[in-house]
């Protein structure tokens, strides 16, 4: 009982995975090349039949016509009894496939191997075919005859046939061989097609689990390639693409509500505070309270200045951007930076040095960029001491390069070992956060260069800090 | 100046915020709360100036402004959104705003806009030369004088002027300047508007007797002159 209700199971797991595999695309695909190819084998087969079967039957026509011919040459020189006479010599051999019948024009039987006149030519001349068998004779073999008959003068009439069984054994041959032709052509080709689409399954099956694991929360699983570069390959291969780059923007989102949650909750409980404390120390002064609002209102737009800042990086990393990007004139932009800038500098005694060399276009948003070259000088100014310099450069194409953007400062510069660290969210060298900012500036950098396919490079600028942005070869959109 | 204003937004506490911030600015206030009632009102009567949400029930902000532009109504309009990358101030401009302010912003900020924008309809016929008191701006030789006494202007400085001058007695905020003058849709860090003010103010106004560029607190600044 048991063992029937698993044998069940199992041929229930086995006709479920068939009903599967039937319904899988590739399956009805190799099914249906499978119906043609059988089809045109078909076509073929029946054509050499045609011919061939055609060709043995016009060629005993033939010799039955000659062989009649002769007949009646010996009727005429011989006579009845000379046809006669031929006509038994011949309907004696044995093993003989020629049919003879000669009667008189009552149907008396003079000669010949036939019992009488198959009932499908009772009177006429012509050719005939009827059932040897049916009418005794030399064989019994269950054989069709093609005959022709004919009236001599005198009103006898003679048949001159051949049995045929020879070519309808031939004809069986045929079709038995051409059944098992196409039979193995089917067997073969859904054969095929099973494995072909056991094969195909199996990939697309991978590529199934793969996903059920993705969906399942986890980021880091990929689909399998097998290697040899064909659709199936390139298709986990574009599947593992959009998983890196999800796994990258979930990255981001993370990061974000992590810094977020860190550096957005600070202010947030020191502005709470602020007008917590002003609310239980009461006083009748309205100065008091004015206070506290407009202090309110400047803690206020400071985070709402990083919450824009924080927003700006996010969509600057989501790479959605890239669709509405357009030629930028790097002059233009670097151009105007310096222009805002100079008398910034300029104020604090510092010398912003321009350099302008060619006209350089990149492919890009031209705001993300203005606002890049501007958090770049604007950093060099603040961290740059006054009567220090700066050094803003825009450099034409070069090898590997189509423009480079450089800022160099005078200032003290950042040490090798924190040059990553400082490109993450709200990372800041000053501790003490003495100086204005919201340690975003680079990260938007960052992201912004990201977005445009271009290197940042912070190097030593001996002393103080080269910031260098290396625009690719516009190649690749 | 007194306006007439219609806003024309969803969010109610956000809506008489607005009109009670617009109406103790002097002005006259019809608030509407979805885009439907906006068009009525829009039809029926005559404003100086629309402040639209552009994202409303029903009919948003945008296809709002192209039926009323559609129809022949060129009241200007001022959208306010919490969209606020570039391409979505640009949906709103090509939609028949005027101008675009992202959500949140300073009430200060979205009174010098409006006012602007109805001054900006009042002065109809392209200029070449703007005056304003005893400062004369020539747009063709590009060329700025004072009391009869040419000043020397880098371009910059020229552009900044020639906004100023444009909206001269309006209050103009930095956001503003930056926005027209160097076409920066973000805000710079440093406050660097502050500077090139002040940089403009030495060329115009330190060798007169009666300045010209007043700061505004806790909005802008304001080209007028004495008792205009």
């Amino acid at each position: 009982m048991k063992h029937e209700g698993a044998a069940a199971a199992g041929l229930h797991g086995f006709v479920a995975a068939g009903l599967r595999l039937v319904r899988t695309t590739a399956f009805r695909l190799a099914l249906l090349y499978l119906a043609m190819f059988v089809l045109s084998v078909g076509l073929i087969l029946g054509v050499v039949y045609r011919t061939t079967a055609g060709f043995l039957e016009q060629e005993i026509g033939e010799t039955i016509a000659l062989e009649v011919a002769g007949l009646q040459d010996h009727y005429r020189n011989y006579g009845l009894p000379g046809l006669v006479d031929v006509v038994r010599t011949r309907s004696a051999v044995a093993n003989n496939n020629s049919i003879y019948l000669l009667t008189t024009a009552a149907g008396v039987i003079l000669a010949g191997n036939l019992s009488g006149w198959p009932a499908a030519v009772p009177n006429a001349s012509g050719w005939t075919h009827f059932k040897v068998a049916d009418y005794g004779g030399v064989t019994d073999r269950p054989s069709t005859a093609q005959a022709v008959t004919f009236t001599l003068p005198g009103q006898f009439r003679l048949l001159v046939g051949r049995d045929m069984s020879e070519i309808d054994q031939l004809r069986t041959r045929m079709f038995r061989s051409l059944g098992w032709i196409l039979g193995a052509t089917a067997l073969l080709g859904l054969g095929g097609g099973l494995l072909m689409s056991r094969g195909a399954m199996r990939r697309i099956e991978a590529i199934n689990r793969t996903t059920r694991q993705i969906m399942s929360g986890d980021l880091t699983d990929r689909v399998p390639r097998f290697g040899g570069g064909d659709e199936m390959d390139r298709l986990a291969g574009n599947l593992n693409a959009m998983l890196d780059r999800i796994e990258r923007l979930m990255t981001g989102m993370k990061q974000v509500t992590d810094s977020v949650a860190h550096d957005l909750r600070t202010p947030l409980t020191r502005l709470r505070s602020r007008i917590e404390l002003a609310l239980l120390h009461e006083t009748e002064d309205p100065e008091v309270y004015r206070t506290v609002l407009q202090d309110t209102i400047v803690e206020a737009d400071r985070l709402l200045a990083t919450f824009t800042a924080l927003l700006s990086i996010a969509e600057a990393e989501s790479g959605a951007k890239r669709q509405d990007f357009v030629p930028v004139d790097l002059a233009e932009v670097v151009g105007l930076a310096a222009d805002l800038y100079e008398p910034v500098a300029d104020e604090r005694g510092q010398r912003l040095s321009v350099d302008i060399r060619g006209k350089p276009v990149v492919h890009g948003n031209g705001q993300l960029l203005a606002q890049v070259v501007s958090n770049l000088l604007d950093n060099a100014i603040k961290y740059t001491p006054d009567g220090g310099s700066i050094a803003l450069v825009l450099d034409g194409p070069a090898p590997g390069r189509a423009a480079c953007i450089e800022v160099a400062d005078s200032g003290p510069g950042i040490p090798p070992d924190m040059r990553d660290k400082v490109l993450q969210r709200f990372v800041r060298l000053d501790t003490a956060r003495a100086s204005p900012g919201n340690g975003l500036g680079l990260s938007l950098v960052d992201a912004v260069a990201t977005l445009h396919g271009a290197k940042l490079e912070l190097s030593d600028n001996e002393p103080g800090l080269k910031v260098s942005l290396l625009f690719p070869p516009e190649a690749r959109r | 100046m007194l306006m007439k204003i219609l806003v024309i937004e969803d969010d109610r506490q956000a809506a008489s915020y607005l009109a009670k911030g617009l109406k103790e600015a002097g002005h006259v206030v019809d608030v509407a709360n979805d885009g439907k009632d906006g068009l009525f009102l829009a039809g029926a009567e005559h404003y100086d100036v629309m402040i639209v949400d552009r994202m409303l029930p029903g009919r948003d902000g945008l296809s709002l402004v192209q039926v009323l532009r559609a129809a022949g109504n060129d009241t200007p309009v001022l959208f306010l959104s919490a969209l606020g990358s570039v391409d979505d101030r640009v949906k709103g401009l090509k939609a028949g705003g005027d101008d675009y302010l992202t959500k949140p912003f300073a009430f200060s900020e979205l009174l010098a806009r409006i006012e602007v924008l109805v001054r900006r309809r009042g002065a109809a016929q392209p200029q070449t030369r703007l005056s304003v008191g005893d400062l004369e701006l020539d747009l063709l030789s590009r060329s700025v004088k004072r009391s009869g006494k040419a000043i020397d202007l880098l371009p910059r400085e020229f552009s900044l002027l020639e906004y100023l001058m444009r909206n001269a007695g309006s209050v103009v905020t930095r956001t503003m300047m930056l926005e027209n003058v160097w076409d920066y849709h973000f805000d710079p860090q440093t406050n660097v508007i502050d500077v090139h003010i002040a940089r403009l103010r030495q060329k115009i106004d330190k060798d007169f007797p009666t300045p010209l560029i007043h700061t505004v607190r806790g909005a802008g600044y304001s080209l007028r002159a004495a008792e205009a």
